[in-house]
């Protein structure tokens, strides 16, 4: 038996990017863990507390330590949910430091934990990388993700300039000071354009929805697409979004 | 008074100041340039420093331990300024502090001062306040005379015009300076039309008033820190210099001083030691100012105090790194923000220093401060004193929607509680795949407010079709 490793889905993917799920239990499996989903888990409560309602915030954490009782070690496709759980969690309550501790952000499972740079990855397009900004400053990911990437045969990666500027989503900021962000939003599309990538990617489905969102309505072709969906695709089982 | 302090009276709430500020092109060009080019140097300075994260945490403990004992560190301080012939007022806000510059400046018998750039002057306002006292303020660093020849506001605590750029300072000059007709927009010229401006000025001026970056308790020596020297001038020439400085610029000893005086050029301007550091102490016989008055600003500064979360503000030493790396403030610029505490920095201490404004115009700019930000965390990486502004930012938002009843307390109410268990959210799920009624090829290109101002500028993916726990029971469960 291999680790016995809970998947933290996510509330937003588990509901509008599947796939990236479906992508993390291949990747692990292939990767000899034993994955499993815990039914009882919703959300991190992070976009309560990041709004200022810390007491929503502070149930939801305290539920979401139970769901994730008993495993080894709690992996989340999410740079900020992971830094919701790992970072917050313990000023919110007490009986959450036991799950901030196993809990890790993909890429960091991967080459900390598992100690794999190279996962078998095969992916035959251009593509750049987006570091978003809690993977970078709250867990300091650094170059992990682009680690992983280096490792994927037939990729090709070109470097993103202004790399680790936000793109402007920052949850419900994005609706509240939406005019501000949008701007924020133009200058990562300018850059993810220069790079003449076919696919932008990154650690985290929030950010790669806003910058998704922005590159779709300008038509402009390029892809956004999860770190986990790139290091699942094998040449044998390519990637392919849901059937 | 016509004048709230901390805030400009009138000020519209941040999202609103900032949609004017966005359609400003020229604006976002001049700030887009000078928050880059600072924020590359700032990097290079800092990496030089083996010791940087060392020098900053020492930096906060430092402040940490002045704020936790600032009763006695002021007391210290006072006696120390005493014994060497100052004298210290004490100003719990801003009318008070105004009301006893004044009061010091009539008893020179003086009609004009000249001014040390000086960020808690600002605050109060006390240029306006001197200004209807009949006491004219002449500002003297180069970038402070460029928004006061302006009538304008400063964007910028290092860099007040940073939103200008130099054909702009080029036209202030032309129109209210004499005999500069031929004024090019080089740099030179403008500084020599600058000098040639203030020299006259400095000459004759029995009154100057200055802010003060810190103050040592042990010795009462309180210090400036600049680049122009221009400062230094207004330190030395006059007969009477009054200082207004915030009751949490102290520092302990001399030894702590000299942690401060690496962690400031080196956040601020990128250099590795400023050009110009005026120390004094009190009045010396012979040399300088022959009278000195200490004013020492509370102005919503205890009350910050008080705040265990909130009071980490108080570090701040106004480097105004947080702003040149803030991708918020770098779109908006610092004007948005409605007081002379822009970006990262401003978002935190305004809302702090103005809580209990009766004001409702002023209260809905200070609790839309907090939101001001995407918690992108760049502000804290390089804040010289390890401020975690957005843990402030978050605390603060909790204390403005505290008690609220809005449509997003309701729907953040109604969203916990579907949350609290895995049917109903299960449930809402299958309730939100409605969108994808009105999606297409699997993106929603248009929803009503709220969530328009989502797909204003961005297409939102439908939900997927069967949702990853659904999945996971049909073929795992
Ligand atoms: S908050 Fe920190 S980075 Fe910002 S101005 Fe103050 S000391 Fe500098």
């Amino acid at each position: 038996m291999g680790t016995r490793v809970a998947l933290f889905a996510t509330c937003l993917t588990d509901t509008f990017f599947p796939d990236t799920a479906r992508a993390v239990v291949r990747l692990l499996e292939r990767l000899g863990c034993d994955v499993d989903f815990p039914a009882a888990q919703t959300c991190c409560g992070q976009m309560h507390y990041n709004t200022g309602y810390r007491a929503h915030a502070v149930k939801l954490a305290k539920r979401h330590a139970k769901a994730f009782d008993g495993y080894d070690a709690v992996v989340a496709p999410s740079g900020s949910c992971a830094g919701m759980v790992r970072e917050v969690y313990p000023d919110l309550h007490r009986r959450t430091e036991s799950v901030a501790r196993r809990t890790y952000e993909l890429s960091e499972f991967l080459v900390d934990v598992l100690g794999v740079t190279d996962v078998g990855a095969y992916f035959p397009h251009r593509v750049t990388y987006h570091p978003t900004c809690h993977s970078l400053r709250m867990l300091g990911v650094g170059e992990k993700p682009l680690e992983l990437l280096r490792h994927v045969r037939g990729l090709d990666l070109v470097e993103l300039s202004g790399a680790d500027s936000c793109c402007g989503f920052g949850g419900t900021f994005a609706l509240k000071n939406a005019e501000t962000s949008t701007a924020m939003l133009a200058d990562k599309m300018t850059h993810v354009l220069e790079t003449r990538a076919q696919v932008v990617t990154a650690g985290d489905n929030s950010c790669l929805m806003h910058i998704g969102g922005g590159l779709s309505r300008l038509k402009t072709g390029v892809r956004s697409l999860h770190l986990a969906e790139i290091l699942a695709s094998t040449e044998e089982e390519p990637w392919a979004a849901t059937p | 008074m016509g004048r709230n302090p901390v805030t400009w009276l009138g000020s519209p709430t941040f999202p609103n100041a900032a949609r004017d500020a966005l359609s400003d092109v020229q604006l976002r060009g001049n700030l887009a340039h000078a928050t880059t080019t600072i924020r590359t140097k700032r990097a290079a300075a800092v990496a030089e420093l083996p010791d940087w994260q060392r020098l900053r945490e020492s930096g906060q403990a430092i402040k940490d331990e002045v704020l936790s004992n600032l009763d006695s560190y002021l007391e210290r301080l006072e006696a120390a300024v005493t014994a060497r012939g100052g004298i210290v007022h004490w100003a719990r806000d801003a009318a008070e502090a105004n009301e006893i510059v004044l009061r010091l400046v009539k008893e020179a018998g003086a009609s004009e001062v000249v001014k040390v750039k000086s960020m808690a002057t600002a605050e109060i306002g006390l240029n306006e306040a001197l200004e209807e006292g009949g006491v004219s303020a002449i500002e003297t660093d180069l970038a402070e005379l460029i928004v006061q020849l302006g009538d304008d506001r400063p964007s910028h605590i290092l860099v007040p015009a940073i939103h200008r750029n130099r054909s702009e300072i080029r036209d202030i000059f032309r129109s209210r300076m004499s005999g500069v007709e031929d004024l090019s927009d080089t740099p030179a010229e403008l500084a020599e039309a600058a000098r040639a401006h203030l020299r006259r000025k400095f000459l004759s001026a029995k009154v100057a008033i200055s802010g003060a970056n810190f103050a040592v308790a042990d010795t009462g020596s309180v210090v400036v820190v600049e680049s122009e020297g221009n400062g230094r001038m207004c330190l030395t020439l006059p007969e009477t210099l009054i200082t207004v400085m915030g009751i949490e610029k102290l520092v302990p000893t001399w030894s702590d001083l000299e942690v401060f005086l690496q962690l400031l050029p080196r956040s601020s301007t990128a250099e590795r030691m400023n050009p110009y550091t005026s120390v004094w102490t009190g009045v010396t016989p012979g040399d300088g100012p022959r009278k000195f008055h200490l004013v020492l600003l509370d102005n919503g500064r205890t009350q910050t105090l008080a705040d265990r979360v909130g009071r980490q503000a108080l570090r701040c030493i106004r480097c105004s790194a947080c702003l040149n790396v803030c991708p918020v403030y770098e779109r908006t610029g610092g004007q948005a923000y409605g007081s002379v505490y822009p970006g990262p920095i401003g978002a935190i201490l305004t809302p702090q220093l103005g809580a209990g404004t009766d004001d409702p115009q002023t209260a809905a700019l200070l609790k839309s401060l907090p939101f001001a930000s995407s918690l992108c965390g760049a502000c804290y990486e390089v804040c010289p004193v390890r401020i975690d502004i957005p843990s402030v930012l978050v605390h603060l938002r909790g204390k403005a929607v505290e008690g609220t009843h809005t449509p997003e307390s309701v729907a953040m109410a109604a969203a916990s509680w579907v949350m609290q268990s895995p049917a109903r959210f299960r449930l809402a799920q299958r309730a939100a795949s409605v969108l994808r009624l009105i999606s297409r090829r699997g993106k929603v290109k248009r929803l009503p407010w709220p969530g328009s101002k989502w797909t204003d500028s961005r297409d939102l993916p439908a939900p997927a079709a069967e949702t990853f726990s659904a999945w996971w029971r049909r073929t795992r469960g």
